[in-house]
């Protein structure tokens, strides 16, 4: 967390100058330090944001590890059932399900480390795969709304005129559904029919999904950034050069969208993941027999009360997973721009 | 002024009719979800499935099917195909748990985080700061599911504190609607919490550096006096004007989690029901009524804002 005194003080100059790097703010900064090194250091400082930067490495690290500790240490597969086979506990033999049909809590050992669900299926090796899906999802999803919103709302910021009237009504239209809401809708209609070549089932239907509702929440900021960008006197000089719009575009406009994007992906990419969550939980994101932590957690709803560990278990997988991208996503906006407004609807 | 009222509610009519298009589109789209399949069950002849689409209209045009669709909702004649309820009158059964988890929470939610969100501000960078903060984070990133299943379990089965689920009506029986309603209004707040006390923290740090709080301080005013009469007043609208669009959502369905894991039987519930069924109408109905509320909502918080601050009507 930065102190007061940089928030009130130096992370003023700091957050005017990266509304377009230079100007007569330049000379307020410590000489011979950029804007990029100048947050680095700010978020060093941040221990906290470090720390849980830190463990989300570790979470996509053990989730991609995920075959290795299937294959190597589990012995099984994510989707591989046995609801009559026993597992060996403290030298007895334990039914993974039992004749009541209440599955094995952790066993602690390296079959069933962290029980079976109701399916005889290692809770653990799910886990782990259901991780890398949860992480795949998100990080596809954040890719797409990143993209299209930046070429929307710079489009829009831009050029003004039309082409910022219909996307801008097109993206209060979108912004107009609840997002869990949208989500569930178009996962429904796509998990029935796919999208083009993708199968309703594949994985990056619930990725595209997740990836168009978020975009009015990201393309909004930016066309009001880039509609201030365009008055600058650098933009104007570089017209006045005679550039293309292109060029301004991606030369002189882009860059200075650069701290804005920083500072959404962490955020887009935690909400990402808990609304993958949320749909799979809704039985609209991903479809069975593959694991997410939503999935995972939706069929241990079933068996409460018998076996909370099929809930509690993914569930603080999550919750741990998007805490800690969202402190080092705060850590990372203190650091880059102490003033920004940035803020999304779940 | 009357030029941006016009303008804006123009545009705001246009963006409900292109709502009410793309959500009837995007169920028409549902390859399997030919309702007259489903209909006429499964041993139909083709003739009993085409005489279901001639009685419903699913052969005819689909812009004829749109105008029918919309004349029937506006005319409280939309009825599902699989359940053949009247999609209006379900709605209004499910409003009194959705208006009693909405308005409940909503309350909950606003005056805990301009708590929270304040005490964070005026301790900015300190100790208490940093741990609101975490909290903050903690609170978003729990989904209502989640944290819902675990009252559930614990408060439910384990103390048997509170009931598992489900809604009381409030004239059936006060004690037990509010009993019911501790745990859901719990669950739908913290997410709020979190994400509005953090709004509210940068709000009124942002207003602490405006020159009329200097002028207020300078002019010999207690700092409490300052922050509750100039800043947080000033630092409140952006909050306030968050709520009422939230509320429009949660109203509309969006409390769909924290519906369907207590059981309330609201609307969000049923819009989660008929989407597991497929059911078309009921959720092309709820969706399409959510948008619209938030849609008329955002238009008149505009309005007030262009009443408040001659900047914006100018600039539009």
């Amino acid at each position: 967390m930065a102190t007061s005194a940089e928030r009130l003080g130096t992370g003023l100059e700091f957050s005017d100058d990266l509304a377009g790097f230079g100007g007569a703010d330049e000379e307020k900064l410590p000489p011979g330090i950029g804007p990029w090194r100048l947050a680095w250091r700010r978020l060093k400082r941040n221990k906290v944001a470090l720390f849980f930067g830190g463990l989300f490495v570790l979470i996509v690290v053990l989730c991609l590890l995920a075959p290795v500790y299937a294959s190597h240490v589990a012995h099984t597969t994510p989707q591989a059932e046995n609801i009559t086979g026993t597992v060996k506990v403290g030298g007895k033999q334990v039914d993974i399900v039992s004749p009541t049909d209440i599955p094995i809590g952790p066993t602690w050992h390296s079959h069933y480390f962290l029980g079976a669900d109701g399916n005889g299926r290692d809770v653990a090796v799910r886990l782990l795969y259901g991780g890398r899906n949860s992480l795949q999802i998100g990080a596809v999803a954040t890719v797409i709304t990143m993209v299209l919103a930046l070429i929307l709302g710079v489009w829009a910021g831009y050029f003004r005129g039309i082409a910022d009237g219909f996307i801008s009504r097109g993206l209060d239209i979108i912004w107009a559904y609840p997002a869990v809401l949208l989500g569930i809708t178009l996962g429904t209609v796509l998990a029935v029919g796919g999208i083009g070549p993708l199968h309703g089932t594949n994985l990056y239907v619930p990725a595209v999904v997740i990836g168009i509702v978020y975009i009015p929440y990201v393309a909004k900021p930016v066309r009001g950034q880039v509609l201030q960008l365009r008055e600058r006197e650098f933009i104007d000089a570089a017209r006045q050069q005679g550039q293309s719009d292109w060029k301004i575009m991606f030369f002189e406009v882009m860059p200075n969208l650069a701290s804005t994007i920083v500072v959404f992906i962490p955020l887009i990419l935690a909400n990402a993941i808990l609304l993958e969550a949320a749909l799979s939980y809704l039985g609209a994101g991903v479809q069975p027999p593959n694991p997410s932590w939503g999935t995972m957690i939706s069929d241990g709803i079933m068996t409460i009360p018998a076996a909370f560990h099929n809930v509690l278990i993914p569930g603080i997988m999550l919750v741990l997973c998007v805490m800690s991208i969202n402190i080092f996503g705060d850590g990372l906006r203190d650091a880059l721009d102490p003033r920004a407004k940035v803020r999304i609807a779940h | 002024m009357s030029r941006f009222i016009v303008r804006r509610l123009l545009a705001m009519v246009v963006v409900m009719f292109v709502i009410s298009l793309l959500t009837f589109l995007l169920f028409e789209a549902i390859p399997n979800g030919n309702p007259a399949f489903r209909l006429a069950g499964r041993t139909a002849t083709p003739q009993e499935i085409h005489q279901i689409e001639v009685k419903y209209g699913f052969n005819q045009p689909i812009y004829v099917q749109y105008l029918r669709t919309m004349k029937n909702i506006f005319t409280n004649q939309a009825y599902s195909y699989t359940q053949g309820f009247n999609v209006l009158s379900e709605i209004k059964a499910g409003l009194p748990a959705t208006l009693s988890l909405a308005f409940g929470a909503g309350f909950i939610w606003l005056f805990t985080s301009i708590l929270v969100g304040t005490l964070a501000a005026i301790k900015a960078g300190r100790y208490t700061d940093r741990v609101l903060t975490i909290l903050a984070m903690f609170g978003v990133s729990f989904p209502p599911f989640f944290l819902g299943a675990v009252l559930i379990y614990y408060f439910g089965y384990k103390w048997n504190i509170f009931p598992l689920g489900g809604y009381v009506k409030f004239t059936t029986d006060p004690v037990q609607w509010f009993v019911h309603l501790i745990l859901p209004w719990f669950t739908l707040s913290v997410l709020f919490v979190g994400f509005y006390s953090r709004v509210l923290r940068s709000t009124i740090l942002d207003t602490i550096n405006e020159d009329y709080v200097r002028t207020a301080h300078a002019k010999g005013l207690s700092d409490r006096q300052v922050l509750l009469r100039h800043t947080l007043r000033n630092s409140l609208i952006p909050i306030i004007s968050l709520w009422g669009l939230d509320m429009a959502q949660v109203i509309g369905g969006g409390a769909i989690l924290t519906e369907s894991i207590y059981n309330l039987h609201g609307v969000g519930q049923l819009a989660a029901q008929s989407i597991g069924r497929l059911d078309i109408i009921p959720i092309l109905v709820i969706v399409m009524l959510t948008a619209f509320a938030v849609v008329v909502l955002a238009a008149i918080i505009d309005i007030v804002y262009a009443f408040l601050d001659p900047r914006i009507r100018l600039a539009a």
